[in-house]
């Protein structure tokens, strides 16, 4: 295999590297798309025993098949609960849920995260779906992993709305905001590469880079400077196996593609 | 309490405690009365112009869609819709023109399929207004609070954000710990509306699989119309009591609707069809489109099983009913163009 001409595509890669974030026997709450398809491999892999979360009220299944909604049938197939948003979101700030993962349309270096509306909020120039569960997520569960395809739009230096809040301006903000204590961002998950956040400024900070890629490749591709960890890791790129668990996972290609 | 933070969100569907509390004493009725009626006459009733809507179920899971459908038929303007995960709802509600202005937890996008180009066009030109955002759980706890019948519900998500300044919630200081809590207000729908899989003429509602936040909701809304894909007799519902999700005591309206979720899905019964809600995203693209989608599957259809034979009859309920139950792979329009 040459590296211009990898087995794999990025969307699997980023499914394989979001299921080997997961830990098993830990609680995941998991958002619409590849959240949910790195929990189902994680579950099928490493993870028999993640305890797979829905907003919606969907608590521990065995998710057949990719859901289009983090609300159908497919989201409490096999669960050990059929319960309700109440009951979830309950969980979650109870301190319950030890991940929460994420999609993001826009964040910045402390992880915060934009999905409300590009442009001012009074006459937006683009729209977008806004909270739903993402700062429900974000405020409540222990450790937020955000996956995203990066580039100089999505990662800016500071989101124009703040949705979802990563450690907003630094370290300490959280607690004095009134979030839970100890939680906040983990870690993010690009096409690039796997981010976490330095201790002492609660700023992303580069952990390893994917097959191929550079640093200055990652730094390209941010409309901020990144820190970079003293030993940096490269990810291990997707098995068969994992590839072949993605599509009986997700046999339309809705998210992972033909 | 210290009050430390406002957003700047408009307060909708509030009221004292003591108000809606008299509003109940004087308009809910008590008794075991048979509610059944027709959609049109429903909505005739319970829904008015200028209203507070709120869609129940999950914006196209197990939304009751012959009611959206003969909103749209019987032409309601300025309606306020609660954007609680509004999906195909609100897109058609807003595409239509019905609801002009909306509080945001998630709207204007269908989940893997993408934004929604009709009601994405119209709060982007100013023809819908968002009032405000809130998020999904606090939305929650807005029917939370207005089922306790209390003013709001202390919480610790939307702290230290602009989902927070820009909702209609205060930040307070929490009298024991001396942290700031974010306070939730309550929400009192004018009228909610929720499909279940059976119902007596009552208005004893069961649901099987996740109540998303229904229960909550079903209890602040002031009315409450059930369709159902089947009245069965008290006589069901007593077998199985604790499946009740939704009592008698606050339900106005029961409509038989077979199929009545299409083309959302219900739960053990049927999938999205997705051909539909494919052709709708694709047709409304332009306003044309749109248009012309409303003529062809509301205005120029007389019912509801003028509807049903219209998207494909029993052939497309069967199908749907395999994909629901894994018997069938799922297929899309918006996946072939993925």
């Amino acid at each position: 295999m040459t590296p211009s001409t990898p087995a794999y595509t990025a969307m699997e890669l980023m499914a394989c590297v979001a299921a080997r974030t997961l830990e098993d026997r830990r609680t995941v709450l998991v958002g619409t798309g590849l959240p949910m398809i790195g929990a189902i491999l994680a579950q099928r892999t490493h993870a028999p025993g993640l305890v797979i979360i829905f907003e919606a009220g969907g608590v521990g299944p065995r998710v057949p098949t990719l859901p289009v909604s983090v609300g159908d049938s497919r989201t409490f197939y096999h669960a050990s609960a059929a319960s309700s948003m109440h009951n979830v979101m309950s969980a979650c700030q109870a301190g319950y849920v030890d991940f929460g993962f994420l999609g993001g349309a826009m964040m910045d270096r402390y992880g915060n995260l934009n999905t409300t509306v590009i442009g001012p909020w009074e006459l937006p120039e683009v729209r977008l779906p806004g909270s739903g569960g993402g700062n429900d997520v974000g405020s409540l569960a222990q450790r937020t992993i955000i996956i995203l395809r990066q580039d100089k739009r999505r990662l800016v230096e500071r989101v124009n709305f703040l949705t979802t809040p990563g450690y907003i301006d630094g370290p300490g903000a959280r607690e004095r905001a009134g979030l839970p204590a100890g939680s906040g961002p983990y870690r993010v998950l690009t096409q690039l590469a796997v981010y976490d956040f330095d201790e002492a400024t609660k700023q992303l900070r580069l952990r390893a880079t994917h097959p191929g890629v550079s640093v200055a490749d990652v730094q390209a591709a941010s409309g901020f400077n990144i820190q970079v960890a003293d030993t940096l890791e490269v990810t291990s790129p997707p098995t068969e196996e994992e590839r072949r668990l993605l599509h009986e996972i997700d046999p339309a290609g809705m998210v992972i593609g033909k | 309490m210290e009050i430390l933070a406002q957003g700047k969100g408009e307060l909708i569907g509030w009221h004292d405690p003591d108000e809606n509390r008299r509003w109940v004493l004087e308009n809910k009725t008590r008794d075991l009365r048979d509610k059944r009626m027709s959609v049109p006459q429903a909505v005739r009733e319970y829904v008015h112009d200028g209203d507070y809507l709120a869609m129940g179920g999950f914006g196209h899971i197990r939304v009751a869609m012959a009611v959206v459908y003969e909103i749209i038929r019987q032409r309601r303007q300025h309606l306020v819709l609660a954007g609680k995960t509004a999906v195909h709802d609100a897109d058609l509600l807003i595409g239509s023109g019905c609801v002009d202005r909306i509080e945001v937890a998630y709207a204007f996008a269908q989940e893997l399929r993408g934004l929604s180009p009709a009601s994405r066009r119209a709060v982007e030109s100013g023809v819908c207004r968002v009032v405000g955002e809130i998020s999904n759980a606090g939305y929650q706890w807005r029917f939370l609070a207005g089922m306790l019948g209390v003013p709001f519900i202390p919480s610790r998500n939307m702290l230290g954000s602009d989902t927070f300044a820009y909702s209609a919630c205060k930040t307070a200081r929490d009298p024991w710990s001396g942290k700031p809590v974010c306070l939730i207000p309550a929400a009192y729908p004018d009228v909610a509306v929720f499909h279940v899989p059976r119902c007596d003429m009552y208005g004893n509602a069961q649901i099987d699989g996740i109540l998303i936040m229904d229960w909550e909701l079903a209890r602040a809304a002031r009315r409450v119309i059930v369709t159902t894909e089947e009245i069965v007799a008290h006589e069901v519902i007593q077998e199985r009591p604790w499946l009740t999700a939704i009592p008698f005591y606050v339900v106005d309206a029961v409509c038989e609707v077979p199929f009545g979720a299409h083309p959302t899905t219900m739960p053990y019964l049927y999938y999205f069809d997705e051909e539909i809600i494919g052709e709708w995203l694709d047709v409304s693209k332009t306003p044309e489109g749109t248009r012309d989608y409303f003529d062809e599957y509301v205005y120029n259809m007389p019912d509801q099983a003028a509807y049903l034979e219209h998207i494909g009859g029993a052939t497309k309920r069967a199908y749907l009913e395999d994909v629901e139950h894994l018997r069938q792979p799922l297929s899309a329009p918006w996946l072939q163009k993925k």
